[in-house]
């Protein structure tokens, strides 16, 4: 690969059901283009906790993956509430998930963690009131 | 050990089966989704009770060997067309949680 392919989504923030749709047709791409199953089953569990908090959180937002010849990067962009404290946030258990969340298994406080554990490097860039922007990258 | 090899010794129902010959190798027991998806190995067998449509796509991310529906509980049609789909086992299994998994332990 001499360019970088990238893979863009919108996630929609209404429908809970739907959400791991951008995740699994990354999962369908990256296996399309011989990568790893290994750094499959990060980048797409990284990205599925993300789409799943921008769901809960944000009202949905944008995902976009960019493979490169020895990097996977990937892009979680949100308007939504952002994150007042960060550290705080990426405490394993933290969570500010509702109960109908919880209900269906998720708000356990593990998703930004499971980001970091599945990610080589992770940023976050948020803004109370104006929304956040997560960026991962996977090492090839 | 396959999935259906497991299904068939434990005498749990097998739900969808469409990649029946994959192989086990260990197992998770957990119904929080995020603890799924940071602890699971791949290809483990996964037992929950959690029966929403999101296990499915935890299953197929995590890339575990099949899900085994514990105490009995069951899924709807939408489920078992999208694991079908999305290349998902599901079993399901009478047995609480831990007797599911020393059945499987046991073979």
């Amino acid at each position: 690969m001499s360019e970088s392919l990238i893979f863009h989504f919108d996630v929609d923030g209404e429908d809970f059901t739907s959400a791991g749709q951008a995740s699994v047709q990354v999962k369908k791409n990256l296996r399309r283009l011989g990568i790893s199953p290994e750094i499959i089953r990060q980048v797409s569990i990284a990205m599925y906790e993300g789409e799943i908090n921008m769901v809960i959180h944000a009202h949905g937002g944008s995902a976009d993956v960019v493979v490169n010849e020895d990097k996977i990067e990937i892009i979680l962009a949100d308007k939504g509430p952002g994150i007042a404290d960060i550290e705080l946030a990426m405490q394993e258990g933290y969570s500010t998930a509702p109960d109908s969340v919880r209900s269906l298994g998720f708000g356990a406080g593990m998703g930004l963690p499971n980001m970091k554990r599945y990610t080589d490097e992770m940023t976050i860039e948020s803004k109370v009131g104006e929304g956040t922007t997560i960026k991962m990258v996977v090492k090839l | 050990m396959t999935v259906s090899e497991i299904c068939e010794k434990c005498g749990f129902e097998p739900v969808v089966l469409p990649e029946a010959e994959r192989e086990v190798n260990g197992g998770y027991i957990g119904d929080l989704l995020s603890w799924v998806m940071g602890r699971a190995k791949a290809d483990s067998a996964w037992i929950t009770i959690m029966s929403n449509i999101n296990i499915v796509a935890v299953a197929s991310l995590t890339d575990v060997a099949c899900i085994i529906l514990a105490e009995g509980v069951t899924v709807d049609e939408n489920i078992k067309n999208t694991a079908e789909a999305k290349g998902v086992n599901i079993l399901s299994s009478s047995l609480p949680a831990y007797e599911t998994a020393v059945a499987i332990s046991g073979l």
